[in-house]
């Protein structure tokens, strides 16, 4: 079968084929949005203009709540930080960027607590690994910030005080249920097996995530 | 001595007044409005998409809406680079944007700007017109003016064509030969339409145009009113052939920053600068050519430009009509830039049909339609 070629004819009215109406058209359309933003913007009315542009460094759009941003670490109900270095988060981080050196707490009930704590904000992917890692509570990303820029990359690496001056009292029961959560559980659940820890909650599987859902422990007073 | 040397209608008084009128007309005018129609371009486009647009720049606390960024740019374009492409042709490409700016400048000469100055009776009243020594605002009053014209504008064509053949690069040299198709093709149409405006008018000469354009609508006998109502459909052809010849959107093939690569790809810094202000310079000058042939020139309509003529004194009645006649080309070149950011481009055999068989044969058909009427209206 030979290969032939269709030709489509294209209907169109004259007034389409002179393309002046639509122009006249179009042209009414941009120049109403010239007219709507030129005088909203010079009389000041910026409620009134159409202007989506924002003025960065003057006005700033506020993170939503689930943001994942600069780390910090939390804090304990006396003030120190709850991390216990347990290396979950330098272990599971896949930019290495979190450098952990342990020493022994003082605290006889704590084994461990970090000596050393830097986040390396340069090597950082904010995949949020080490949030999701973290059994204590003890680092989160939700500070409504992003790393700073700046000058030299050793000013990219924060330390334990840097990040601990972030942090916030955390919501979450220190020292988790406690040794007994197994009569614990048994007592409030009536479960024949006892295994799970969570209690009464959503059932498993994907939790619809509102997008302006307020996190617990989020101060909304730290928005960038 | 003195007195002779200055005494009107000496070889001297006329040279001096048209070096005067052209320094005016160049820095006064042409390259402010040009230059400010730069900044005006990116900020009036931000606002009809919904965007702010330059509003940064500032001299100290002088910042006015963001207007010297045309100064900031300037300044950028002085101190980059200037490159030169190893194996360029060093003359054409060091003269190209010349050649694409000058023609702009050089026409200009012959835009009427005001009525005639009244040399000797510069702080009376000029009532009924009776002007002893007229001083024409207008740099050159040419008997073949609109010839002119066309035979100096069509050679901005050598500026883009000799720029992309220069630059030995090819895409610069495909963007060139699409230029120079694209101007001659939309050159014939302009010719066309301009030709009712002839054989209504009677005259090549702008000034003569313009001062036979002095009612604004005048019926039945419409030769004395403006352009736009005896030649409608001349002048949406000449706008259209206009804009094609400013090689800008809908008809920006031969450059086609983003996409298509044009003649000017290999220029840099301040080279690039003239090729950027000649194309401002091309709007301001064809909104100044379409106001004179089709919307007065820099009348009013009798009654405010009577109104004036009896209140004002000869050289402040210049001034005034001076700054109303920038009013309308500044619209005019806002309307052009109001188009720019409306429309898509055309394909480049659409353009091509576009010109040859639709605006040319209307155009002839204007022509054809308008002598006639002017031949029953003389009959």
């Amino acid at each position: 079968m030979a290969i032939g070629v269709k030709v489509v004819s294209r209907p169109g009215s004259l007034s389409q084929q002179m393309y002046l109406p639509a122009i006249a058209e179009g042209l009414g359309v941009t120049f109403r949005h010239f007219v709507k933003n030129f005088f909203g913007n010079v009389a000041g009315m910026r409620g009134k203009t159409d202007i989506a542009t924002l003025q960065y460094p003057e006005e700033k759009k506020k993170y939503p709540a689930r943001h994942r941003g600069l780390h910090r670490l939390m804090l304990r109900d006396d003030g120190q930080t709850r991390c216990v270095a347990c290396m979950m988060c330098p272990t599971v981080c896949p930019a290495h960027c979190i450098t952990i050196v342990a020493e022994e707490a003082p605290d006889g009930r704590i084994e461990k607590r970090p000596k050393i704590f830097e986040i390396d904000e340069l090597r950082c992917v904010v995949c949020g690994l080490c949030v999701e890692a973290c059994p204590c509570d003890a680092i989160r990303m939700d500070t409504l910030d992003h790393a700073k820029p700046t000058y030299r990359r050793v000013d990219a690496i924060l330390d334990k005080e840097e990040l601990l001056s972030r942090g916030i009292q955390s919501q979450a029961t220190q020292g988790g249920v406690g040794a007994l959560w197994r009569e614990k559980v048994k007592g409030e659940s009536q479960t024949p097996t006892g295994a799970p820890l969570v209690p009464a909650g959503p059932p498993p599987g994907p939790t619809p995530l509102g997008p302006e859902q307020p996190m617990a422990g989020v101060d909304p007073t730290r928005a960038a | 001595m003195p007195v002779e040397f200055f005494s009107y209608g000496s070889l001297s008084f006329n040279v001096l007044a048209a070096v005067v009128k052209i320094v005016f007309m160049i820095l006064g005018f042409l390259m402010p409005l040009a230059s400010i129609l730069t900044w005006l371009e990116r900020r009036q486009s931000a606002m009809m998409q919904d965007r702010l647009g330059p509003n940064r720049a500032n001299i100290g606390p002088f910042k006015a809406w963001g207007i010297t960024h045309f100064l900031a740019d300037a300044l950028k374009f002085l101190f980059k680079e200037d490159y030169v492409p190893g194996k360029a042709h060093k003359f054409l490409f060091m003269w190209a944007p010349v050649m694409a700016m000058a023609p702009a400048l050089i026409v200009s000469a012959i835009i009427p700007f005001g009525p005639s100055l009244c040399w000797g009776q510069l702080t009376s009243k000029i009532v009924d017109g009776v002007c002893e020594h007229p001083v024409p605002l207008q740099i050159a009053r040419l008997d073949v003016g609109l010839l002119f014209y066309f035979a100096v504008s069509s050679l901005a064509v050598y500026g883009a064509t000799l720029a992309g053949w220069a630059s030995h690069n090819k895409w610069a040299m495909m963007g060139g030969l699409r230029a120079s198709s694209q101007m001659m093709s939309y050159e014939v149409t302009m010719g066309m339409a301009i030709l009712g405006s002839f054989l209504v008018y009677g005259t090549l000469e702008p000034g003569a145009i313009v001062a036979q354009q002095q009612h604004f609508f005048d019926w039945p006998d419409l030769r004395h009113s403006w352009g736009i109502f005896t030649q409608p459909i001349g002048f949406v052809l000449f706008l259209t052939a206009a804009i094609a010849e400013t090689k800008r959107t809908p008809f920006d093939i031969p450059e086609g920053e983003p996409e298509i690569i044009g003649y000017f790809v290999e220029y840099s810094g301040l080279r690039f600068g003239m090729f950027f202000l000649g194309e401002f310079l091309e709007i301001v000058f064809s909104s100044a050519i379409m106001i004179t042939l089709f919307f007065g020139g820099w009348h009013w309509g009798e009654t405010i430009d009577g109104f004036l003529a009896s209140h004002l004194p000869n050289w402040i009645l210049a001034v005034v009509t001076f700054a109303l006649w920038t009013v309308k080309v500044f619209a005019f070149c806002a309307f052009q830039l109001l188009i720019r950011w409306s429309l898509p481009r055309f394909r480049s055999d659409q353009l091509m049909r576009l010109g040859w068989q639709r605006l040319l044969p209307v155009s002839i058909g204007n022509v054809v339609v308008t002598a006639l009427l002017v031949l029953w209206a003389l009959s």
